[in-house]
């Protein structure tokens, strides 16, 4: 028991030096290697969007409010460009076991987002995830501004408010 | 205690501002994430209330970055755990650690960690909660990219086996090594190398640079990769003269063109009895090969797995979830519709033949078939069926158990099948309309989940056919309705049984549920059972809280064909996650 509180009052330590000056809005994503559906590796430190939102989407083929979420923005998805100039990236935790189904399905949905494999969710875990869907909205410089932990419909319209938040500001 | 952690947290921050940029203060994140639950008495479905009448799994998770500096700790409760749980989570403590520093060439991580190599037929050190799984590995990882392209990985550690006040690690250890290589990204690095040494030295006819440019950009895209992984765990068998060290290495193809890709691993392991193979001497050997093409609109994936003693632990004698180095991925749907993911979920075999198709199609919006918004059909069939293996000749070598080769296949031995179709149609702007029927053979001698009113296991096999309508009303921008319907019939096991559920949202923070199983078509009038169930859930931003009363039925609970056994259970549960 003395060394977790060893160690946990020495994390405490090192976390509260640091945060004192560290505002809401500096937190970025962590730097993990991902896979594209061409089975391509790529970082998280390169995604960018000219200075405009981003928005990063946990999802699985197995579960059905992330494909529900997926589905309901790329019906808005061409408005929400136009208007915002947001960019979507979907992230599937799927392993082994159905991450072969994921490019057939986000072509067979025809969804435009720009899309990588998760498979031992190194990044999910690295972003904090319990369950998906597991949404995070980042301004324009990366820092997440908003996150939102599963989906029931109409949860679009809090997240297209909190976007359009970022552009006017 | 104050002094030691005063110098561990002066080490860290002192190793995380070495690394940092100096204006870079580093930041702190986590997750805190609970299951509390209740149990009260029921006799009717054999709900047993443990001592300590509640129960909680709680973790909490502390990240902390700084640069390419990174370091975190996760803190576990089981006081006690669920009902269920693997037995081996006991107490309170830290279960997971680690520090980490990564910059473009390598990553250094020492501590816990979680890896996989290729489909994880070799090594898997994953966490999955809900099922009680945590085999990370206790050590330290090297990973380099020498150029663009190419990653190796090396590994090195004990691997967890349990929780009890603090992290289990087992007597043995594993190491292990794994390279991946993209052939059309390495080209396309020494691509930009030659341009570059061109542009110092000016010479003209840039042949070699031509032709990795070509490689580099060619529809094919080619990857490579292998990996060899090794578990050491020490020979106290007094019988047995048993192999301290067993390897075992892979071999992975991937191909892709456009819109068709195919990936292959071939695995070897040898020989490595333990309590799973029942101390045989016969080496492992599994092949794995996805084929698939998809265009917009359509998708068509073909799958192939072939296991033979492929059951891979640190440790001989464990079982269930416990010490798995390796994972043997189900090829079959994971279904989430209750009928269909409680009552008849397959459950793994570490030597099978395994088959699966999968199809989607959507039919264009505005078409006559489509609709005004288009319609999805999906199509799957999954089957699994025994090896071909025969008894080695009494005598000649009784220890090495059987004889199989690759391929070798039985299909009239089937273990599970399922073919599912659902249709998903969105009416108008307000309607949503899913239509699913699946249809089951379960080989209850292979998967021993199914018990009969007595709590026997039934025997043969189980026959089952599923309807699912799921209808879903948007009210109004922010309050939808939805309603499950489902039925299940069988002339085997309980019979036939339906499920009914409402679910009403009101976004973006409140959920209200009620859901109904009930077994109507049970032979004894007196088990003719409704499990009804009721949640509510208070969502802000990343805040999630879920609350529970009701019957749960007992079963095999599964996620991606693994599964842990959950005992009936009526009571108040409480779950709740946020991420920061």
């Amino acid at each position: 028991m003395k060394k977790i509180f060893t160690l946990f009052i020495a994390l405490a330590t090192v976390g509260f030096a640091s945060a004192q000056t560290m505002d809401e809005a500096n937190s970025k994503l962590p730097s993990i290697d991902l896979k594209t559906l061409d089975g391509e590796t790529v970082n998280t430190s390169t995604f960018s969007n000219d200075g405009n939102p981003i928005v990063v989407s946990f999802w699985a083929t197995w579960c059905a409010p992330c494909k529900k979420e997926l589905s309901t923005i790329h019906e808005l998805y061409p408005d929400w460009q136009d208007e915002t100039g947001v960019k979507l990236i979907a992230i599937s935790i799927d392993n082994t076991r159905s991450s072969s189904r994921v490019k057939p399905y986000v072509d067979t949905e025809g969804w435009e987002y720009e899309c990588f494999l998760d498979e031992n969710s190194d990044f999910f875990r690295a972003m904090n995830g319990v369950t998906p869907p597991l949404t995070f909205l980042m301004d324009g410089e990366g820092n997440i501004v908003y996150t939102h932990n599963g989906y029931s419909s109409g949860d679009e319209d809090e997240l297209y408010e909190k976007i359009l938040e970022l552009v006017e500001e | 205690m104050l002094k030691k952690a005063a110098l561990i947290s002066a080490g860290l921050f002192m190793f995380s501002t070495a690394f940092a940029q100096p204006d870079d203060p580093g930041q702190i994140h986590g997750n805190v994430n609970f299951t509390f639950q209740q149990y009260g008495e029921d006799t009717l479905i054999n709900a047993v209330v443990p001592p300590s009448e509640t129960a909680i799994n709680a973790y909490t998770n502390l990240i902390y970055t700084r640069g390419k500096f990174s370091t975190g700790v996760r803190f576990e409760s089981y006081l006690n755990a669920l009902q269920g749980y693997p037995p081996n989570f006991v107490g309170n403590g830290i279960g997971y650690r680690y520090a980490s520093y990564k910059d473009d060439f390598a990553e250094i991580t020492i501590g816990n960690i979680y890896e996989q190599f290729g489909s994880g037929l070799t090594m898997r050190a994953w966490e999955d909660r809900t099922l009680g799984i945590d085999n990370s590995i206790d050590g330290a990882r090297l990973k380099i990219k020498p150029f663009k392209g190419l990653i190796l990985t090396g590994v090195y550690g004990k691997v967890r086996v349990g929780f009890n006040n603090g992290l289990v690690n087992s007597q043995g250890f594993i190491k292990g090594i794994n390279g991946e290589l993209s052939i059309n990204e390495a080209f396309g690095a020494l691509y930009d190398k030659q341009m570059e040494s061109l542009e110092n030295n000016d010479i003209d006819t840039p042949l070699k640079a031509t032709f990795a440019k070509r490689i580099s950009e060619m529809p094919l895209k080619i990857g490579l990769g292998g990996s060899f992984v090794s578990k050491y765990q020490k020979d106290e068998d007094p019988a047995l003269i048993l192999p301290e060290n067993v390897g075992t290495w892979s071999y992975r193809l991937n191909l892709q063109r456009k819109g068709i890709f195919w990936k292959n691993e071939y695995v070897y392991k040898i020989n490595d009895p333990s309590t799973d193979n029942r101390f045989v001497y016969k080496p492992g050997e599994a092949f794995l090969s996805t084929l698939g093409y998809s265009t917009k609109g359509f998708g068509l994936v073909l799958e192939y797995k072939y296991t033979d003693n492929m059951s891979y632990r640190i440790d001989r004698g464990q079982q269930l979830t416990i010490g798995t180095i390796n994972f043997l991925p189900a090829l079959t749907r994971p279904h989430t519709y209750n009928l269909a993911a409680t009552l008849y979920p397959y459950n793994v075999q570490f030597s099978e033949v395994a088959y699966q198709a999968n199809l989607s199609y959507k039919i264009k919006r505005g078409s006559k078939l489509g609709g005004r918004y288009g319609t999805t059909i999906a199509v799957n069939y999954a089957l699994a069926t025994s090896i071909d293996s025969t008894a080695t000749i009494s005598n000649s070598n009784p220890l090495y158990g059987y004889n199989a080769d690759l391929f070798g296949q039985r299909l009239e031995d089937v273990f599970f099948q399922d073919f599912n179709v659902t249709i998903t149609r969105k009416l108008n702007k307000k309607n949503k309309l899913k239509l699913s029927y699946i249809n089951f053979v379960y080989n209850n001698d292979v998967n021993q989940s199914a018990r009969d009113n007595l709590g026997n296991e039934v025997h043969g096999n189980i026959y089952a056919h599923i309807g699912v309508i799921d209808w879903e009303h948007k009210l109004n921008k922010k309050n939808s309705i939805r309603m499950e319907l489902q039925n299940l019939t069988t002339e085997e096991h309980l019979g036939d049984w339906a499920t009914a559920v409402i679910e009403f949202t009101r976004s973006p923070h409140w959920f209200f549920a009620v859901m109904d199983q009930y077994n109507y078509g049970n032979e004894d009038p007196e088990r003719k059972i409704h499990y009804l169930l009721g949640s509510v859930g208070y969502i802000k931003d990343a805040h999630r809280l879920t609350m529970s009363y009701g019957r749960q039925r007992e079963g095999l609970f599964c996620v991606g064909g693994v599964c842990r056994t959950v005992p009936a259970s009526n009571g108040f549960t409480v779950t709740y996650s946020t991420t920061f």
